[in-house]
């Protein structure tokens, strides 16, 4: 006979085919490893089943005492392997984005953060693994601002007000459209290259870059939408332009890769949806210049953020970054650039009618948005520490197709 | 002195057996024992080769341990259960009816058709079919004969037992009680659709058997299994795909049930010849 007191558990009619292991299982928790538990109940199975059960997850059975009138079906000891398999977990960080690692091990791999890992499991390679190449404090508030501000393309534009173009003018939007299309698709493919290297300790970055890629789903939607509204063609492609954004594509370094699409190229693509929305001859292009604006401020936010964390800590980067504009721009030298087409079309919309001085005044208008962008990517080039003259220099040598 | 080493038999009646002994091997491996694995179709190859020297220790079936002590008697020599799982200690099998059937008891069965699983399933056939022999039970019996050759080892002839009971084509079906848990869990059988109505008295399954006396790797190989531990991460998921929370030592205290239906329905000769006639592993 054992010395140590004994815990009871009744299962009634509960039998191990309705989730009786759940009773047991819960009663063993509270023992330790040797602790006994004296389990009755009424289920004809149950003879069978507990000690079926507890063979199979390490626990030893026991026959009730002879003479016993309790109805105990058998005393289960409590075995060790429950404790056996949480031996060397660990957590993996904290839950909140607060005092994240600096570089979370890869054996964290997709566990949540914050949970308990068994030890053991893959070793999941998440290349960017280092929170100052990653992360940036702003970031769970951009997601919840981004993941609030999600729009339906259906319902959030007036896509049955009536209007009319000129069919020229009409051509105009068909291109500019046209372009803003093939912009959006490089914006969603740049992030998505990255999305599975970043480690899930940084999970805010994951799912803040998960909504811009989901905003520039929705962007390409609406600007072919607007593109087909009224006829059946797009407008031109020009070599030259996707030649700049395939140069934003290959860029493999995740740094990289943020400042010249979210600095400089979403940043000076704020502009140019900011002159649309001002210059657009319909409603329907007003509003989805509009919507498309604000998200893509968003994006520019965290780019700057993360970019401007990195650069505090970092004295190289500017060097890297420096050499990222140039490597781009000898790249780009001998291609076009913008789309005559696109240019054309943004003086067309910009005029408003076709007498010269209308036209003049379109130039100009355009004139002003190029140098507006080019003032806002000198301004987030000094916030990254440049100096004024190199943040000017630098500029300069930006991509003639705007992104 | 060279490192001691072991070939090991394992029956591959599932692609698991690979990625299991796989693991073992670089676990055994990196703690002094050059061990490696062989693996065969069925359990009668893997005996008659340890019993003849080209293995060293054989990862047996209870019914492939019968006869590896047999064959080993009739050859002068001795086979001992080197260890053995936590799980293969104990276990019963179970002769089970529709809830709604008119058997209340063992003898109500006679002359009823019962489902078993394959020829060579101890746990399902044998063992059972000898309880109820035993008790003097006479019953037609339908076999469900899937992976004959692995001794049970595969769950589909149990499986099929039981869905012929609940497909109202036999009286009884004949399983593991672990199963009986199993296909209540999984669904094949129904909470409230089944009664248990015999149940035999445990007995053990499986053991690593070895030719006796045994070599330094032997030995070694039987310290390194029992020195296992579920805590350890690299094992664990091997230990969870093989169903073991520990190696125990062998015993072979638990195998007299199997014996006694081996020798009644003659599917081994006392010196470990396949005799059973309709048995082509």
């Amino acid at each position: 006979m054992s010395a140590a007191p004994v815990t009871e558990l009744d299962l009634a009619e509960l039998g191990f085919g309705r989730g009786a292991h759940l009773l047991v299982q819960r009663a063993l928790a509270g023992l330790p490893p040797g602790g006994r538990l004296a389990v009755s109940g009424r289920d004809p199975a149950l003879r069978v089943h507990l000690p079926a059960w507890c063979r199979a997850r390490g626990h030893r059975v026991e026959a009730p005492e002879p003479g016993d009138r309790t109805g105990v079906v058998a005393v289960v000891v409590r075995g060790t392997a429950d404790d056996d398999r949480w031996f060397g977990a660990e957590r993996a960080g904290p839950a909140l984005p607060t005092a994240l690692s600096s570089r979370p091990p890869a054996r964290w791999g997709l566990g949540a953060r914050g949970a308990l890992l068994e030890a053991g499991g893959p070793e999941a390679r998440f290349d960017l693994d280092d929170r100052d190449l990653v992360w940036a404090d702003v970031a769970p508030h951009l997601y919840a601002q981004a993941a609030a501000r999600q729009w339906d393309p259906q319902t959030a534009v007036p896509w049955d007000d009536p209007f009319a173009l000129p069919s020229d003018v009409e051509a105009a939007v068909v291109q500019v459209m046209t372009y803003l299309v093939e912009n959006e698709q490089a914006a969603l493919v740049v992030p998505a290259r990255f999305v599975g290297r970043i480690h899930p300790h940084f999970r805010e970055v994951v799912q803040l870059l998960a909504v811009q890629m989901a905003d520039e789903a929705r962007h390409m939607e609406v600007f072919s939408r607007r593109a087909l509204l009224r006829g059946a063609e797009l407008g031109t492609s020009s070599a030259g332009g996707r030649q700049s954004l395939f140069t934003l594509v290959a860029e493999s370094d995740f740094a990289l890769a943020s400042f010249l699409l979210s600095v400089l190229g979403e940043g000076s693509f704020v502009d140019l949806l900011s002159f649309l929305h001002q210059n657009a001859p319909d409603p329907v292009t007003r509003r989805i210049c509009w919507l498309a604006m604000q998200d893509e401020r968003r994006h520019v936010v965290f780019g700057m953020a993360h970019l401007e964390h990195q650069a505090r800590l970092d004295p190289l980067l500017r060097d890297r970054l420096r050499a990222a504009i140039h490597r781009r721009h000898d790249a780009l030298v001998d291609t076009a650039g913008l789309n005559a087409d696109v240019f054309d079309a943004l003086v067309v919309l910009a005029a408003g009618g076709w007498h010269p001085d209308d036209v003049s005044a379109g130039f100009d208008r355009v004139q002003a948005l190029q140098h507006a962008m080019d003032q806002g990517r000198q301004r987030r080039l000094v916030r990254l520490g440049f100096r004024p003259d190199e943040a000017a220099a630098l500029s300069a040598l930006h991509t003639r197709n705007f992104m | 002195m060279p490192t001691p080493s072991v070939l090991m038999g394992a029956v591959a009646y599932d692609p698991k057996v690979v990625t299991i002994w796989e693991g073992f091997r670089a676990w055994l491996r990196g703690r002094g024992l050059d061990f490696d694995f062989v693996l065969y179709s069925h359990y009668e190859r893997q005996v008659e080769d340890l019993v003849a020297g080209r293995i060293d220790a054989a990862w047996n079936s209870p019914l492939a341990w019968l006869r590896a002590q047999r064959l080993a008697l009739a050859n002068g020599t001795t086979v001992r259960a080197l260890t053995m799982r936590d799980t293969d200690q104990d276990l019963t099998s179970v002769v089970v009816v529709r809830a709604d059937s008119p058997v209340r008891q063992l003898t109500d069965l006679a002359g009823k058709l019962v489902a078993v699983g394959a020829v060579d399933s101890p746990q399902a056939t044998l063992i059972p079919l000898g309880h109820l022999a035993v008790c003097g039970v006479e019953v037609d019996v339908r076999r469900f004969d899937v992976g004959v050759g692995l001794h049970g080892d595969h769950i589909g002839g149990e499986r099929d037992a039981a869905r012929a009971l609940m497909a109202g084509e036999v009286d009884a079906a004949c399983m593991i009680d672990a199963n009986h848990l199993a296909f209540v869990q999984e669904g094949t059988l129904t909470p409230d659709g089944t009664r248990i109505v015999a149940q035999t008295a445990p007995y053990d399954h499986c053991n690593m058997t070895v030719r006796e006396p045994e070599s330094a790797g032997v030995q070694l190989f039987g310290t390194l299994l029992l020195g296992m531990s579920y805590a350890d991460a690299q094992v664990r998921p091997l230990l969870d795909l093989e169903g073991l929370r520990a190696w125990k030592d062998g015993r072979t205290t638990g195998y007299d049930a199997l014996a006694g239906a081996v020798d009644a329905t003659g599917f081994y000769s006392p010196d470990g010849r396949v005799t059973a006639t309709d048995y082509r592993p």
